[in-house]
């Protein structure tokens, strides 16, 4: 039906007319979804705690980025899911073990401090949650290392703590965390679908895995930072991680173990705080390899990732400045 | 084969299944026809009649301001009326001639050339330059111009531009296939033109009906080619598509001749052929009216100087929902408001956007730094720091970021899941920055 219309009724902007559906919500939202596979076996594994303590962190994240906006006078943006992404990661990344109020005062750290008083979405410089977390670890040491085996924790025992796996590793070795596993392969599975010690959502590496594969269909993450991170440390802890010497080391238990898996597809990855040239992202997933696999074999704490995320956020203002994209006719030698 | 492309791009919705199996219609010419003597880049015409003459089709009514000009004709036959200053797309204030048609269709004398081919390049190029021929994809640079190469920058190819990668349209889509034998000898004039032995027709690959026609007629050309492209935009941007085609990358800051190329768009192949074979100036061209704001979507070949209005009413008029109107593409045509705006040499089509397809753009938020403007940018800049950078006032400071290498395609606006208005602030940059 052909319809009369005033001319004033007509909207005159600039071009571009239309727009991709995409928006910034819809990024932050889904990339929460993917993490429901581990959320589901944290439940599965810890039972009520994970829901607890998860659900304090997401409080607490909310709350700070209100409190934060709603005093500076800024729009409320809780809702466009990245506060709630963050409360998530951070819950994730907590033992099941943890007093209630250090969800909530790491969650403050994250939000609050790491991500607000930064300049909000956008300008922060180190990934919030785990700013939130390394500021729990380092306040309450204690209480952020101790974990429960996954039946202990769920049945309520709570006097069966334990060491994660690669606290054994690193105090007793290889053969020791055979011993307690076993052999190889049940190692191997159970580090594989989770049965161990760990942070409510790092240790299911299948759970993580379909998360990561879901976002890495949707595009909403590249392979380029995994990649590269899983990869280093992949090498490295082989070459350099064995007793015997060189190449004895075994790759595949440092790869299925820590915390790993959730900070190379989820953390590493974090728009904000990564570079956002692609071969800028490679040398930051190298770096992050890096200084984890160092950490893991060097350093006093069993698990590094979490460090060297954090110390390569520093980096990204430096790698982007110096890795811009390639201008297209740009010279062979003027194309840095 | 594989499909040639360049990297980075989008894939917005294309929408040419409204308008693309609509043929060419005659839109009947207007009552009166309000012709801007500026339908191009370059200087102006000056008016060559006066109010109260009589004029026929294709009279020349505006004489070229210098070399880079085109020359303007009447569209239909009657008496000039007027001279006014209109306001065109872009907001800028052109002089043009109004003439009243008496609807005698009235001819002014042209010349027939059967043998066209046996004209020498100098003679086919003055025959292109007196039709007012321009870019009519939307760039409307003028033809001769292209066509005139200085000695340092030989060229050895020439392409014709049939990606039609702004979603909606498909004008050319559609006289690729009614009229595949017209652009391709237009192709081959240009060819002789520039004492070229290489041409190219690119399509994007969403039209294989026109790829098809297009090569059962140049089947018996050795030296022209038509390739199929990937569907993606801005896969017709020249840079792109010489890319595509050649895999020669045109240097930043430079133009096609600098790697040999000359690009033309296939209206503007059409339109030197009928130049050339029957000495008909540019009064006439392909507009597609499309859009879920319109009734009926179409194709019309419609006389320049015909107000969009007529268009818009020949398509069966505004849906309820309609919105927006915007002639050219929706990545980078432009909006208006008056439908008094006379159809020009590149006006590619009238688009109108309904109220679901329409993006409201007033909010936006930080940019999240996603890469996704860096991945897709054509031309391998870094749009989120060049508005960041603008929007924070260091204009300046775009400069590091090659800000002038921008064509200011809108590729980053569009995946931009923040909606920033990532192009704006690019050319709010270039405004201010000191080159
Ligand atoms: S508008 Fe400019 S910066 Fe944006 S994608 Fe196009 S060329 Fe790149
Ligand atoms: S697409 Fe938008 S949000 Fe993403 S990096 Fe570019 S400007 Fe920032």
């Amino acid at each position: 039906m052909a319809v009369a219309k005033k001319e004033q009724e007509l909207i005159v902007s600039v071009s571009p007319h239309i727009r991709s559906e995409e928006s910034t919500s819809r990024i932050m939202w889904t990339v929460t979804l993917s993490l429901l596979p581990a959320f589901a076996m944290a439940v599965y594994y810890f039972g009520p705690r994970a829901v607890y303590v998860t659900a304090l962190c997401i409080v607490g994240s909310l709350f700070s980025e209100w409190l934060v906006q709603r005093m500076a006078g800024k729009e409320i943006t809780i809702k466009d899911g990245s506060a709630f992404l963050t409360g998530v990661l951070l819950g994730l990344n907590m033992p099941s073990s943890v007093p209630f109020y250090i969800p909530l005062v790491a969650s403050f750290v994250a939000v609050a401090i790491t991500k607000q008083l930064f300049g909000g979405l956008g300008y922060n410089i180190f990934n919030p949650a785990l700013i939130g977390r390394a500021f729990a670890l380092i306040t309450w040491p204690r209480a952020m290392t101790t974990w429960f085996t996954p039946t202990a924790a769920f049945m309520g025992m709570d006097a069966t703590t334990t060491a994660t796996p690669l606290g054994i590793m690193k105090e007793e070795g290889v053969q020791k965390l055979l011993e307690v596993f076993g052999d190889k392969m049940t190692l191997y599975t159970k580090l594989l679908i989770g049965y161990r010690a760990g942070s409510l959502g790092e240790t299911s590496v299948i759970a993580l895995l379909i998360g990561a594969a879901f976002l890495l269909y949707k595009r909403y993450i590249s392979w380029h930072i995994p990649v590269s991170f899983l990869a280093t440390v992949g090498v490295l802890t082989w070459i350099f991680g064995g007793k015997e010497g060189l190449f004895t080391g075994d790759p595949i238990v440092h790869l299925l173990s820590g915390g790993l898996m959730l900070g190379a597809w989820f953390m590493a990855t974090d728009y904000v705080t990564c570079p956002s040239v692609k071969k800028g992202q490679i040398i930051f997933g190298i770096g992050c390899g890096f200084l984890t696999a160092l950490i893991r074999l060097k350093a006093g704490y069993p698990e590094g990732v979490m460090f060297a995320i954090l110390l390569m956020n520093c980096f990204t203002p430096l790698i982007d400045r110096n890795l811009k994209s390639r201008v297209f006719g740009a010279r062979k030698e003027a194309g840095k | 084969m594989a499909l040639l492309t360049f990297k980075g791009g989008v894939h917005p919705p294309d929408h040419k299944e409204l308008s693309a199996g609509s043929p060419i219609k005659e839109l009947e010419p207007p009552e009166q026809a309000v012709i801007p003597l500026s339908q191009h880049i370059g200087a102006p015409c000056s008016p060559a009649v006066e109010i109260g003459q009589e004029v026929r089709k294709g009279q020349l009514i505006g004489e070229p301001g210098g070399f880079v000009s085109a020359a303007v004709h009447a569209s239909v036959s009657g008496k000039v009326v007027a001279m006014k200053d209109i306001l065109n797309p872009m907001g800028r204030m052109v002089r043009s001639v109004v003439v009243q048609n008496d609807k005698k269709e009235e001819w002014a004398p042209l010349q027939d050339n059967p043998d066209y081919m046996k004209l020498s390049p100098d003679e086919l190029k003055e025959k292109i330059k007196n039709a007012g021929i321009v870019g009519m994809g939307g760039a409307t640079f003028p033809t001769h111009v292209k066509l005139s190469p200085p000695k340092e920058k030989p060229i050895d190819v020439v392409i014709i531009n049939g990606a039609e990668c702004e979603p909606y349209l498909t004008a050319d889509h559609r006289l690729m296939v009614e009229s595949p034998g017209e652009v391709l000898e237009g192709l081959k004039i240009l060819m002789k033109v520039l004492g070229v032995n290489k041409g190219y027709v690119g399509i994007e690959n969403n039209k294989p009906d026109a790829i098809e026609k297009m090569r059962e007629a140049a089947s018996s050309e050795p030296h022209i080619e038509i390739v199929a492209l990937e569907v993606k935009y801005p896969q017709g941007a020249e840079k792109m598509l010489i890319k595509a085609i050649t895999d020669r990358e045109v240097p930043a800051g430079g133009l096609p001749m600098d790697v040999g190329v000359v690009v033309q768009n296939v209206g503007t192949a059409f339109a030197v052929y009928e130049a050339c074979r029957y000495g008909k100036p540019l009064i006439e061209r392909v507009v597609t009216v499309t859009g879920h704001g319109i009734a009926n979507p179409s194709n019309f070949r419609a006389r320049i100087g015909t107000p969009i209005r007529e268009l818009i009413d020949a398509a069966g008029g505004f849906t309820q929902d309609a919105v927006k109107v915007v002639l050219g593409g929706p990545m980078m045509g432009f909006a208006v408001s008056d439908l008094e705006i006379p159809v020009t040499k590149g006006t590619s089509g009238v688009l109108v956007l309904s109220k679901s397809e329409y993006a409201p753009a007033e909010k936006f938020g930080p940019c999240i730094r996603c890469g996704r403007c860096i991945d897709a940018c054509p031309m391998g800049l870094m749009p989120s720091m060049l508005s960041i950078l603008s929007e924070k006032g260091f204009y300046e400071d775009t400069k590091e970021y090659n800000i002038f290498d921008c064509f200011e395609c809108g590729t980053c606006t569009y995946v931009c899941p923040a909606k920033r208005p990532i192009v704006q602030l690019i050319r709010l940059a270039k405004m201010l920055v000191k080159r």
